[in-house]
């Protein structure tokens, strides 16, 4: 008895809080966006705001068991949830059901699960367990090897399954393995490798070249160091002619057609109101629509009549930027900004490896849909179709993300005991 | 435990608060400083609609609907809204091609993407109840009230005008109109077009992405209601000008009947006419275009428009002139030598010499010959040239040779000649032989039938008239238009009327020139005229009112090439317009027939 008071004492109620009121901040949002006057109770299970409950309730569930397990468990059994989350995609892969163009939910009768959404948890547990298990150097090429395996796998899965913007989501563990030691060069490689892409997009392949050859052919007259080492010059001219080419190819073959157009309309090359831009003009009318307070609850006019698509799932952003307006967004951001860096900053308190690990990964998947999720409905990101962590509207998402951050709590009640 | 990492923690937390920072900015900009998107988002679901107000009834003297108001539906179209259209079903419902479909479509998107236009207009309330089951279905199509208007008595077209689409003129010079708004063409519809239209309401609705309506926007805080357009009580005699239009079937001219003592027109008729009823609708453009290609010129308001040499109806005018100049008197006899006369000569038979009364009742030229020398070379004035002056102004004080400006479009002035005219003409050398013809109204004078019924109505009224106008009251029967009740005295003294007047009550009296003109019980006064035409036969005029004493009705009848001075068709048409007017019902069915069988244009 006295252990267990001892890890409730010790569990931070600043990220239980902060859960606590995002969660409910969502549901009525999904309430609003879904509003019928026909169906006014929120515990109607008829409605998504009725369903949503529910699953709140079940996350509750959820939580205590968590919380009720033995804490050995997760570092125990780290690679076996990995091996049988693996296991459930490649299932989802052959049986699962297709649910607009991606094939990625398992369904029992009525009840449809997402496993993708699962896997997060489970690779970063594996991430985890294997970063921490070793006398770690993620200069060693065949480590980080290991290491990028494990995030590979779930996330090639998925990309299978076409939910292109879930695997993306796996990019993000680049930021845990950033903060164990992986050379900083390629965090900035990796940006200058997006802003390459963007320029490239915008001014075409040609003209990319063209820049590139210039400052190539200036560096070389002017600068007397860069002519002694002309090899290496022409080396890299020739690697970053060889990536603009392979942008281009990428975007032009590799792409699916809706994926170029939504990028094509982000960098404002297309101007398409009625097709592949609808859901993102729509999405800004309505949280400009929104100005300094918003219209009031339940008086949206974009949310109520049905404006802007998916706003119950991935655009529930707008929801709370047209009916609450710059006020409720601003307070949205700074709550999910209060909950990276306090994730953050417990992870740096725990003693464990193996807690900080998890708990960076934690927050590096939470960055990841909340940039990308926030950005996309602002017109800063291409439309890419993934959940705002504890407000979209879905059970396996809610499941998912609670799973994450309340394994994470739980560790860190913990972390006065040595693991 | 801490590892040799530790402080790259403030990187990852620099990227985090970096990104969280650009989207509060981003956020501000949007949601803050932009306004575009907040319109964007009444755009989207307020839908602005416009209610129109019924547009003002037309009532006649006796209180008859003389144009009344149908219901009918236009339906609209917001090129934007248009979404997944099922151009099949469409046309199907609408019974219009494909091509056609197309065609208009295109035509409301140069108009405007965003804005409303005329997709298909006055559909009939039977084809509207079909049509409004399934309509909700095509977004971006909406339909729109309006009224078209009936005439229950089919007449009185040019009157009372037309209305239709707005043009682009309109548009651009009043913002009171959108596209595919009707406006008064012509006639009372357009002169009174402010008065009839009234004020348009709007209302604001809550639409949802499938344009269903969701309700009214803040529960009608904005909402205005429409005000319907005022009622114009009109002068005209429904019946009477029904009956005028009847007489002048298969005829070419005009009829003006005017009440003298308003001056409020009872009929005015132009020959051929039309029925209004086949300018509202579908067809207006094609029953339209046929008006104005019809060689008889059903469209030119003969009534108001077409001047003529008044002939022998101006001859009382010369005599009232010459007894207030004092260049004759009632016992002043001239000699006629019939067929012989100098310079003038005379058609008719009869005694010599003679007076002022039997002079008008024979219309006798020499006789109004020498009156209208007497006039010009009156001593008193000193030359012929003052002498003319003082004729030209006293004519004019009739109404003559100017317009009225009253409520009549297109009204022409007519013409009246001057001496600063003639001086021009003839260089100064001209005299009273030289400008003989006006002796016997013919010559320069133009003279509209509106004028010759004002002229004569100011001869029933022994020197005064009120402009003649077809509308008396705005709104409400006694709210009466003050402007046309302003009294106009003409330049005559009034006792020099009486003589005139008992020698027309004498030409429609046995020995007279117009018998056909006289009714049994009534006291008629008229005057017959003709109008040399070079194109063809003449014209032939008849003036007259009716009762001699506090006369009820003044009337002005031309028919067109009838080869005659007057007596033969001018004079019966009056008579029976007078008959009909004074009794209400025509008994002299024998004379009625005779004109309605009449055809003067196929011969």
């Amino acid at each position: 008895m006295r252990e267990r008071n001892n890890f409730v004492k010790n569990m931070d109620w600043w990220l239980i809080g902060i859960y606590a009121i995002l969660v409910n901040m969502g549901l009525l949002s999904i309430y609003a966006a879904v509003y019928s006057s026909d169906h006014p109770s929120i515990f109607d299970f008829s409605q998504r705001y009725g369903k949503q409950t529910l699953w709140i309730a079940t996350s509750v569930i959820l939580i205590l068991a968590i919380l009720i397990i033995d804490i050995k468990f997760f570092t125990s059994f780290a690679y076996v949830v990995y091996g049988a989350m693996l296991g459930l995609l490649i299932v989802v892969l052959i049986f699962g059901t297709e649910v607009a163009g991606s094939k990625s939910w398992i369904k029992f009768g009525n009840f449809a699960l997402q496993p993708a959404e699962f896997a997060k948890f489970a690779a970063n547990l594996a991430l985890a367990k294997y970063l921490s298990n070793i006398q770690l150097n993620l200069k060693s090429p065949k480590q980080i090897a290991r290491a990028a395996l494990i995030i590979m796998a779930p996330a090639g899965l998925i990309f299978l399954q076409n939910d292109t913007g879930s695997a993306l989501v796996y990019s993000a563990f680049i930021l845990v393995l950033y903060r164990e030691g992986f050379s900083g060069n390629f965090l900035v490689f990796g940006l200058l490798l997006v802003i390459l892409f963007v320029l490239t997009l915008l001014v075409g392949k040609w003209a990319m070249l063209a820049v590139i050859a210039l400052i190539a052919l200036s560096l070389f007259l002017l600068m007397k160091k860069v002519r002694k080492n002309i090899l290496v010059l022409l080396g890299i001219l020739f690697l970053l002619g060889g990536f603009i080419f392979s942008i281009d190819y990428t975007f032009e073959n590799v792409l699916q057609p809706h994926q170029k157009t939504r990028i094509e309309v982000l960098l404002g090359k297309k101007t398409d109101y009625h097709g592949a831009g609808y859901n993102v003009h729509q999405s800004l009318i309505a949280i400009g629509s929104g100005g300094p307070t918003g219209k009031g609850f339940l008086q949206g006019t974009q949310t109520k009549y049905n404006f802007v698509p998916e706003q119950s799932t991935d655009f529930i952003f707008c929801t709370v930027g047209e009916e609450w307006g710059f006020l409720g967004t601003s307070t949205v951001i700074l709550l999910f900004l209060l909950l990276l860096v306090r994730i953050i900053i417990v992870s740096e308190r725990q003693r464990s490896t193996f807690s900080r690990i998890y708990g960076y990964g934690v927050a590096s998947i939470l960055f990841f849909h909340v940039t990308i999720n926030i950005a996309m409905t602002i017109g800063l990101a291409p439309v890419i179709g993934i959940p705002l962590p504890f407000f979209s509207y879905g059970g396996s998402s809610l499941w998912a993300f609670t799973i994450l951050l309340f394994i994470f709590i739980k560790m860190d009640s913990h972390r006065m005991e040595l693991l | 435990m801490k590892n040799n990492y530790s402080e790259r923690k403030y990187v990852i937390i620099g990227i985090i608060l970096m990104i969280g920072f650009i989207f509060l900015a981003r956020l501000y900009y949007v949601q803050m400083v932009l306004d575009e998107y907040r319109l964007s988002a009444d755009n989207n679901s307020r839908r602005k609609n416009t209610i129109y107000p019924s547009r003002g009834i037309l009532y006649d003297r006796n209180g008859h609907i003389l144009v009344a108001n149908d219901a009918a539906y236009d339906l609209m179209i917001i090129p934007n809204q248009i979404k997944n259209l099922d151009t099949n079903r469409l046309c199907t419902l609408l019974g219009i091609n494909k091509d056609q479909l197309i065609s208009r479509i295109n035509k409301s998107k140069k108009y405007s993407r965003y804005k409303a236009s005329l997709f298909m207009g006055q559909i009939p309330k039977q084809e509207f109840a079909y049509m409004q089951e399934t309509l909700y279905e095509f977004s971006g199509f909406y339909v729109q009230e309006r009224t078209l208007r009936r005439y229950p008595y089919h007449s009185a077209a040019l009157n009372l005008g037309d209305i239709g689409e707005v043009n682009r003129r309109n548009l651009e010079k009043d913002s009171f109109y959108k596209s595919g708004d009707y406006i008064g063409k012509s006639g009372i519809e357009k002169f009174y077009e402010k008065e009839l239209r009234g004020k348009k309401g709007v209302e604001y609705i809550m639409v949802d992405v499938l344009n269903r309506t969701k309700g009214r926007y803040k529960n009608g805080l904005f909402d205005t209601l429409a005000i319907n357009g005022k009622n114009l009580y009109t002068c005209i005699d429904a019946e009477l000008q029904q009956y005028g239009e009847k007489l002048m079937n298969n005829k070419i001219g005009s009829i003006v009947a005017i009440e003298p003592s308003t001056g409020e027109i009872l009929s005015l008729v132009s020959s051929p006419s039309y029925d209004p009823a086949i300018l509202v609708g579908r067809n207006r453009g094609k029953n339209f275009n046929k008006l104005v290609k019809d060689s008889l010129k059903p469209l030119y308001n003969r009534a108001i428009m077409a001047a003529y040499p008044p002939g022998s109806t101006f001859k009382m005018l010369n005599a009232l002139i010459a007894l207030d100049e004092g260049a004759v008197n009632t016992h002043t006899e001239f000699s006629c030598s019939g067929p012989i006369s100098k310079p003038i000569k005379c058609s008719h038979n009869h005694i010599t010499p003679l007076a002022m009364v039997y002079g008008i009742q024979q219309s006798c030229n020499p006789y109004f010959w020498n009156v209208f020398k007497a006039t010009l070379n009156n001593p008193k004035l000193g030359g012929v040239k003052k002498g003319f002056a003082k004729w030209s102004e006293k004519v004019q004080s009739f109404g003559l040779g100017k317009k009225f400006n009253t409520d009549l479009m297109y009204e022409r002035s007519g013409k009246v000649p001057t001496t600063e005219y003639y001086n021009k003409v003839y260089r100064g050398s001209w005299n009273a032989l030289t400008v003989r013809s006006l002796a016997i109204g013919q010559g320069e004078l133009l003279i509209t039938p509106l004028q010759l019924a004002n002229l004569t109505a100011a001869i029933a009224n022994r020197g005064f008239y009120y402009p003649p106008h077809l509308v008396k009251a705005i709104g409400h029967p006694d709210s009466l238009i003050s402007k046309y009740t302003e009294k106009q005295m003409v330049d005559i003294k009034a006792k020099y009327f009486d003589p005139v007047v008992e020698g027309m009550m004498k030409v429609v009296q046995v020995g007279g020139t117009a018998r056909r003109g006289a009714m049994d019980s009534t006291i008629v006064c008229g005057k017959t005229g003709t109008v040399q035409n070079p194109h063809g036969k003449d014209h032939s005029i008849f003036i007259a009112f009716a009762p001699m004493d506090n006369p009820k009705i003044a009337i002005a009848v031309v028919v067109e090439n009838s080869g005659d001075y007057g007596g033969t068709w001018a004079a019966p048409i009056a008579s029976l317009m007078m008959e009909k007017y004074l009794k209400r019902t025509v008994k002299r069915k024998a004379k009625e027939k005779r004109i309605l069988e009449a055809d003067l244009i196929s011969h």
